[in-house]
């Protein structure tokens, strides 16, 4: 193995954006994972953007099968995976085809020069070989013969040709990690764990990393190493988490904060089926998952441990929330704890299952027949989805019912540094069940009346087994108090308004301005779920040019935070940035009356920065052309 | 952190209380259509209850919707009554969250094979520790007078007011085909039939199905009279019994033989008593049991009843819990401060 020096520490970039695109079988999503955890380890902020398609091997070559990771680190803190790449490694002619559009001019271009053959170029459209002819003189233009380096590195393992062609990921993820100084140590480490057993693919995956990180250091690159610096970040320990886990993990954390068993109810659709994975791991922590035979058995199941004592999680992606409504409807009525995670994606029907969107905001308002109000809370970054699920299981547990938590594909598999939480600090959530009568009956007899509310407003949940307490609960309309079943129109009007009410009463936190609002601005920004970082980068742009702007973010969306009235009303004009059509600027116009305006986007990609930069910088023009209109007006 | 509390779980020392019909009685009037076959099946059951030494507090019926859905407000057992076709699923989620409770769900031949036909198969096919109850009318009864998946074959109803074209399930082979391994089929007519069915049922570890013919007496009615009344049984129902031969009719002439395409109704007489089929509930090829529900046209020609299957699988419920604790006896319970830091981490 070839011994790696250390250059004397290389001129400085505060940030830079890169994106690794190629076939879906060259594993750039790997690749981009593991400069992003290097990077992670090494203390940059960074923000992190996986693009793949639906197919799982799309025919090798074409476009429909271009795999893209995009990374952004820093030596600051940064909030999206950046608007357009300064470096694509181009893995095959479709890549190139694909990605070079996203690549900022004069960015640097690093291809495998190998791949672009006749077969290739031809899959990918191309009538001529792009790199020979002037297609890409804007760029700077690196050449790497990856697939032929990578051989002949592997050779002298024994490894064939055929098996080291799949180890170019790794001198492409050599080549990298010279070029911005990243550590070597955690790939490394990560290599022999990854495949420990399998010596041959170790020393594959190495000599490929070890003759990229050699070929940046030894070759006429026309590229400088530079580094990127760690980025100043409060004390304490860190790890790289994406939504899902983080999700995940505020599952296990709300089932130990609630002395609660977790039970995962769910059926494998994209985005969300990594949470069943990451579940699936944590029988130490009592999870029982159950893989079910369909999206409404998933949620029947979870509907079941709950009445059961569980804390009942279903988790699914849109398609599968539309098969849900009428069991969710159920757990309404039953006023029974229960959690429904959403992890968006672009639809209707199949849709963009492996994009991002955030259009299931109304269905998650009112999805379900009849007056059959959830609670909804949404998470804002992959790692904030930890804190939302215990928000979530605190709202269902204290509140009993059932509660929506809304993600996106983006969160889902976007990654960024997670400060841990101290785990003594969280929260436990009181969880109380009736173990004694609350009624006498006609013969002085004590019994139980499951619907018979306490102060707090909440019916006694009596779980099954405990003695003398049996009662039948179900989802046709029941008297107040006894739970028996009435047809009583008084009945039913009081208890839709109940249903109603428990829920918009439910406390949630005030809408408080982002950091650094406040400064007599006359625009707010109003967002909500994964759009965050997008509007924090934005704002902080409009700001430094002199603009003024607030940014507000809604974690809970149902019920909507008390003051937020007041707030939206106290500025001159509202902007609500949304990857859908305009689903909570809809609610926000008709709750509060306000003239609201919609920013849209369904690309099935996540908003960049500068998007919704141009749209503040707009409105604010637009402000200034009413007050200079007001100035110069004509009394 | 603090452990898992759940009052419910908690095993009582004290004896199982001697009860009566009257504790397995809730308080609510029973709104069946008078006449329903639904009230001897309640009746069978609420008389059978005190005779299984359990529990009221650690038993749950768990249905869907329908007339025999309703059936869960008149046990004084704990209950839910569920969304159309759901009763498995949910039932599923309980009896995986507590294994200590004894679950039955009920359902009509809409709710369950129709619907929720899907819920149905894969229950039956995890195994999960549930009594399900079928009562099979052959119609829609509470929608007035659709036909169902269990109608036959140029059925008159509303819905197919010149005849049913499709064929019907039946739900002994349904259950068969999903692999069950108890699959039993009894009739409201005869409480004990019925009461030993369901004891049997409540006595099987995993998945135990009962189809119960059923009278629906204002959409349906007499649909199984031609096999079930009194004066015609002897001839036209076949009383499976483990380990005898299968034989029926007043004198026992009749007899059920192994025949090239399945099995075949013979005279014992002409055939010879050596040439009838031993019943074996036991034995693990379903093929011999699918065959036998495949040998009547019910409800015209002799039918069995009793078990056709009750074979040993592992249950599911408890197999998944076995799971848990056997990770948890290897590597202990999970930290939550552990799993927080089970990905590479960094200090700044």
């Amino acid at each position: 193995m070839t011994e790696i020096a250390e250059a004397p520490s290389p001129p400085a970039l505060d940030e830079v954006i890169i994106r690794f695109a190629g076939d879906s079988g060259d594993g750039m999503q790997l690749t981009g994972d593991r400069f992003t955890n290097a990077s992670a380890m090494f203390g940059n902020d960074l923000a992190t953007l996986p693009e793949y398609p639906a197919e799982i091997r799309a025919p090798a070559g074409t476009m429909a099968g271009v795999s893209a990771f995009q990374v952004h680190i820093s030596d600051h803190d940064i909030t999206t995976p950046g608007d357009a790449p300064d470096v694509l490694v181009a893995m095959n002619p479709a890549a190139l085809k694909s990605d070079l559009h996203t690549l900022v001019p004069g960015g640097t271009l690093i291809v495998n020069k190998d791949t672009f053959e006749e077969r290739n170029l031809t899959k990918a459209g191309y009538d001529h070989n792009p790199l020979d002819a002037e297609d890409l003189a804007g760029y700077r233009l690196i050449k790497v013969p990856m697939t032929s380096l990578t051989k002949e590195a592997c050779a002298e393992f024994g490894v064939k040709p055929r098996d080291a062609d799949r180890s170019k990921n790794f001198f492409a993820l050599g080549l990298l990690s010279w070029m911005y100084s990243r550590p070597v140590e955690p790939t490394m480490d990560w290599i022999e764990s990854k495949f420990a057993g399998k010596d041959l693919i170790i020393s594959a995956n190495r000599a490929a990393f070890n003759a990229g990180h050699a070929y940046g250091e030894t070759a006429e690159l026309g590229a400088q190493r530079v580094i990127v610096k760690a980025a100043p970040l409060a004390p304490g320990t860190y790890t790289n988490i994406n939504g899902n886990t983080a999700l995940s993990w505020g599952l296990v954390a709300a089932s130990q904060l609630s002395g609660l068993p977790l039970y995962l109810g769910s059926y494998p659709i994209t985005p969300a089926t990594d949470i069943l994975h990451e579940l699936s791991k944590h029988k130490a922590f009592g999870v029982t998952t159950f893989q079910a035979e369909d999206e409404i058995a998933s949620i029947g199941a979870a509907i079941g441990a709950s009445y059961g004592g569980s804390l009942g999680v279903t988790t699914t992606s849109g398609p599968g929330l539309a098969l849900k409504g009428e069991a969710m409807g159920l757990a309404v009525s039953l006023e029974l704890p229960l959690i429904v995670v959403d992890i968006q994606r672009g639809g209707p029907s199949t849709g963009l299952p492996t994009k991002t969107e955030a259009a299931d905001l109304m269905m998650a308002m009112y999805g379900r027949h009849g007056e059959s109000p959830m609670p909804i809370v949404a998470a804002r970054t992959p790692s904030d989805c930890f804190d939302m699920a215990i928000e979530a299981a605190r709202i269902a547990l204290v509140h009993q019912t059932p509660v929506m938590f809304l993600s996106d594909g983006y969160l889902a598999n976007g990654s960024e540094p997670w400060r841990l939480p101290e785990v003594d600090d969280l929260p436990t959530i009181e969880v109380r069940y009736a173990t004694e009568f609350n009624m006498v009956d006609e013969d002085g007899n004590g019994t139980f009346w499951p619907f018979l509310r306490g102060e707090d407003g909440n019916r006694p949940i009596a779980l099954p087994g405990t003695p003398d307490l049996m009662h039948r609960i179900g989802g046709i309309e029941k008297e107040d108090g006894s739970g028996n079943v009435s047809y009583d129109p008084d009945n039913h009007e009081h208890m839709v308004h109940l249903r109603n009410d428990r829920i918009a009463s439910i406390p949630v936190p005030e809408a408080e301005l982002e950091e650094g609002s406040g400064d007599d601005a006359d625009l707010l920004v109003v967002g909500w779920g994964s759009t965050w970082g997008a509007i924090t980068g934005a704002v902080r742009r409009v700001r430094v040019a002199g603009g003024r702007v607030d940014h507000v973010h809604l974690t809970h969306l149902n019920p909507l935070p008390a003051n937020l009235g007041d707030l939206l009303r106290s500025y001159q004009r509202v902007l609500v940035p949304e990857l859908n059509l305009g689903q909570l600027v809809r609610i926000l116009r008709a709750e509060y009356l306000v003239d609201a305006q919609s920013l849209s986007k369904v690309k099935g990609q996540p908003f960049t920065a500068g998007e919704i930069q141009f749209a503040i910088t707009e409105a604010l023009d637009g402000l200034a052309g009413i007050t200079g209109q007001n100035e110069g007006g004509t009394a | 952190m603090t452990d898992v509390l759940n009052p419910a779980t908690q095993v009582s020392d004290d004896p199982v209380p001697e009860t009566s019909r009257a504790d397995w009685t809730s308080d609510q009037e029973v709104r069946w259509c008078p006449g329903c076959g639904d009230y001897s099946i309640l009746t069978a059951l609420q008389l059978l209850m005190p005779e299984l030494g359990v529990r009221r507090e650690k038993t749950v019926f768990i249905s869907g919707i329908g007339c025999a859905a309703r059936f869960p407000y008149y046990m004084n057992t704990y209950g839910v009554h569920t969304i159309h076709g759901r009763a498995p699923a949910v039932a599923t989620g309980l009896a995986m969250a507590r294994p200590d409770l004894d679950v039955w769900v009920i359902g009509g031949d809409g709710d369950m094979l129709s619907i929720g036909g899907n819920h149905l198969i894969h229950a039956l096919r995890r195994n999960v520790n549930l009594n399900v109850l079928l009562f099979n009318n052959q119609i829609y009864g509470l929608t007035k007078g659709q036909f169902s998946p269990t109608s036959q074959k140029g059925k008159v109803t509303k819905s197919s007011p010149v005849g049913l074209v499709a064929r019907p399930f039946n739900p002994i082979s349904v259950a068969l085909g999903a692999e069950a391994t108890f699959v039993a089929r009894t009739h409201d007519m005869d409480r004990h039939h019925m009461q030993d069915t369901f004891r049997r049922a409540y006595e099987h570890e995993g998945a135990a199905f009962v189809e119960v013919l059923q009278n629906c007496n204002v959409f349906n009615d007499g649909v199984f009279a031609s096999i079930t009344k009194k004066d015609v049984r002897e001839d036209m129902l076949i009383d499976l019994q483990h380990g005898e031969p299968i034989l029926f009719g007043s004198e026992k002439q009749y007899g059920v033989a192994r025949s090239p395409e399945g099995v075949v109704i013979v005279d014992v007489a002409e055939v010879g008593i050596e040439d009838v089929l031993v019943h074996d509930e036991t034995i693990r090829n379903p093929s011999t049991a699918f065959s036998l529900s495949r040998l009547a046209k019910t409800p015209v020609t002799p039918t069995p009843i009793g078990v056709f299957r009750a074979i040993d699988r592992g249950e599911f419920a408890s197999s998944v819990s076995a799971q848990i604790r056997e990770v948890q006896a290897q590597v202990g319970r999970g930290d939550l401060g552990d799993l927080l830091r089970s990905q590479p981490t960094w200090e700044v």
